[in-house]
């Protein structure tokens, strides 16, 4: 049995209020401020192209930007890719604290694994900036 | 002045493709004349049988489970223990030239220090070495040699074999006259090939470093890993047709199958193409449908490449002798691990741990000032006892990070100092299959027990003679007259596993 589907999962658990995180975590335009490894972004409508740290431009599809979930979500459109869903979810987990759930799904599925290890550093950054020092 | 350390490392090549080590395939004289003037090892095992975490053993001289990199994809940390450091911090000049695999290949977001410093001219000290130029399979990708390529002969990058396919998954896609995966026929002149630049390189570092200094330069072939793509030029050397079947390989499909039924069932699982398990074998290929002249086909390109490799080491030697070091340069070669290449009718890699994966070529040449008297060791020694013998070649004291011990000289030798067990390990988790089995070979004996996952709920193993059974056919572990053996080995295994780094480093690519 060989499933092409790559599905990859990472949270992480920061202390500030959901809404502040989301702020951040929530805009498409922001997100090379907490993701290492992406240079910049450029957003136009619901279209948007990083660039990678090797210099490659990835273009996306933004499909979800849901300020009362806190859900974004968006795929890349770039033809090696049969199939992708990136969603971030910022829960509130309470006493001013919130959890971040950065979820890849992608057909072929070794990408899975090279973009979800980039979101997991993504959150250790995300971390670190909301986080009081 | 004292001695200097010419190290040098292929990739994923067998024992037996050497002269020396009894292989009638490939022509090797000049290592063969290295092992005949120093000490040659007859039972030497890596402690991973994947390039990352071989790798990081033989830079750290720690086991896996210590230096935390579990599986291909798993990145050792930058500020991890080195050899090299130790080496740098007592007056030697460092040079890596080749393959180094500390950090994934695959980095999109180019993340990794070792994939930036060719395309953003990084320089300093890097893992303690001051020379870091860098090489791989392909002709593609962010390291020194593809860029050099592109660069400089545009028309050659298009000839190399694509590792991976469109689903970015190690290619099954074949060629050659038999059609075996990873074989292609490449058109590049022998000069641009990646085994001569790492050579050529290795010459121009040496050739940078005063007469006077000490230096350990560590020159790392890509080659034979596949794929099996020599430069065309070089395909007269060996007609497939002529090569024999090695021993390891049944011709006889239902005693083939019947030996791989003896085995823990991911063995047969992969063979049928039910299951693969680990990255580095191609997703879509069956090795079932692997047939006998591929088999032929395969190892005579490997042993194209084998002495492709002799020959750049015959070169840089050369040039090492030109520069009147030849007396004072210890030489010691050695691979990450070994290739299945038709052993149980499979080929590349993967949680199993036998003598095709597990035995590997390892020489060390002392320098012949030192006038040391050759000998071949039978004492099962490993990877991780590679630090201790650049700092004693070097004489300073193996760091208390190291857990191996400096190679013994001769069998008596190694008595003495305990060389009596030799661990392997193998951890590997993707996509919700994950495989875990821990290996000892003492006494003539290699013993695995495989931990509970995804195909293995934690009572299977596997229990070899390897005097009476070389190729590892008979699976003993079940045989009720082995069981006080097999506790004994076990109890042996478990008293001297390393713990396992903990927390469990990420897994940040397949590979």
């Amino acid at each position: 049995m060989h499933m092409t589907l790559g599905s990859i999962r990472h949270h992480t658990f920061i202390r500030r209020g959901p809404d502040e995180v989301w702020e951040l975590a929530g805009d498409p335009a922001r997100l090379h401020e907490w993701f290492p490894g992406i240079t910049s972004c450029q957003v136009d409508g619901n279209t948007r192209i990083i660039i990678l740290g090797s210099g490659l431009p990835m273009p996306e599809e933004i499909l979800v930007k849901d300020d009362v979930q806190r859900r974004f979500q968006y795929r890349i459109t770039a033809p090696v890719f049969a199939y992708h869903r990136g969603t971030i979810d910022v829960l509130d987990a309470g006493d001013d604290c919130c959890v971040v759930v950065y979820s890849t799904d992608c057909d072929p599925r070794a990408m899975a694994l090279m973009i979800g290890s980039g979101t997991a550093g993504a959150l250790d950054e995300l971390r670190r900036q909301m986080e009081p020092a | 002045m004292g001695r200097k350390i010419l190290f040098i490392t292929s990739d994923q090549q067998r024992y037996d493709t050497l002269g020396c080590n009894g292989g009638t395939l490939a022509r090797t004289p000049v290592l063969d004349q290295l092992a005949a003037d120093g000490y040659r090892y007859e039972r030497a095992h890596p402690q991973s049988v994947v390039c990352m975490p071989s790798r990081s053993t033989i830079i750290t001289g720690q086991h896996p489970s210590t230096h935390g990199v579990w599986m291909n994809g798993v990145a050792l940390p930058v500020d991890a223990p080195s050899v090299a450091t130790v080496l740098h911090d007592n007056g030697y000049r460092t040079a890596l030239v080749g393959k180094p695999h500390f950090e994934p290949f695959l980095d999109p977001f180019a993340r990794f220090v070792e994939n930036r410093f060719a395309t953003q001219a990084l320089a300093g000290l890097h893992r303690g070495f001051e020379h870091f130029e860098t090489a791989a399979h392909g002709a593609l990708g962010p390291l020194h040699y593809s860029r050099w390529l592109a660069a400089n002969h545009p028309e050659a990058v298009g000839m190399f074999y694509q590792v991976l396919d469109m689903s970015l998954e190690v290619s099954a896609a074949g060629g050659g006259e038999t059609g075996a995966p990873q074989v292609h026929d490449n058109a590049v002149p022998r000069e641009w090939y990646h085994t001569d630049w790492v050579a050529d390189r290795t010459i121009s570092w040496l050739d940078s470093v005063g007469a006077d200094y000490d230096w350990f330069c560590w020159m790392s072939f890509p080659d034979p890993h596949h794929p099996w793509d020599p430069p065309a030029s070089e395909l007269g050397r060996i007609d497939w047709r002529d090569v024999a079947l090695p021993d390891g390989y049944i011709e006889d499909a239902r005693g083939r199958e019947a030996v791989l039924d003896a085995k823990p069932r991911h063995w047969r699982a992969w063979y049928d193409g039910r299951l693969v398990s680990n990255y580095e074998a191609p997703a879509n290929w069956v090795p079932a449908t692997l047939t006998a002249d591929q088999v032929r086909e395969v190892n005579a390109r490997n042993a194209i490449e084998c002495e492709l490799i002799d020959e750049a080491i015959g070169r840089v030697m050369a040039s090492i002798a030109k520069r009147g070091w030849a007396d004072d340069v210890d030489v010691i070669f050695t691979t990450d691990h070994g290739e299945l290449q038709g052993d149980f009718g499979l080929l590349f890699k993967g949680p199993y741990h036998v003598d095709g994966l597990m035995r590997i070529p390892l020489i060390w040449r002392p320098a012949p000032a030192t006038g040391a008297l050759p000998a071949s060791i039978t004492r099962p020694v490993g990877l991780v006892d590679l630090a201790p013998t650049f700092c004693a070649i070097a004489g300073v004291a193996a760091s208390d990070w190291m857990e191996g011990a400096a190679l013994p000289v001769d069998d008596d030798d190694a008595d003495r100092r305990g060389f009596q067990r030799v661990l392997t390990e193998w951890d590997s988790e993707l996509f919700g299959v994950d495989v875990h089995l821990r290996t000892i070979t003492r006494d003539g004996w290699t013993c695995s027990a495989y931990q509970p996952g995804f195909s293995h709920d934690g009572t299977e193993g596997e229990l070899y003679d390897l005097v009476d059974d070389p190729l590892q056919q008979v699976n003993r572990w079940n045989d009720e007259s082995m069981g006080s053996l097999r506790s004994d080995l076990l109890a042996d295994l478990w008293d001297h596993q390393p713990q396992m780094h903990s927390p469990l480093r990420r897994v940040e690519a397949p590979v």
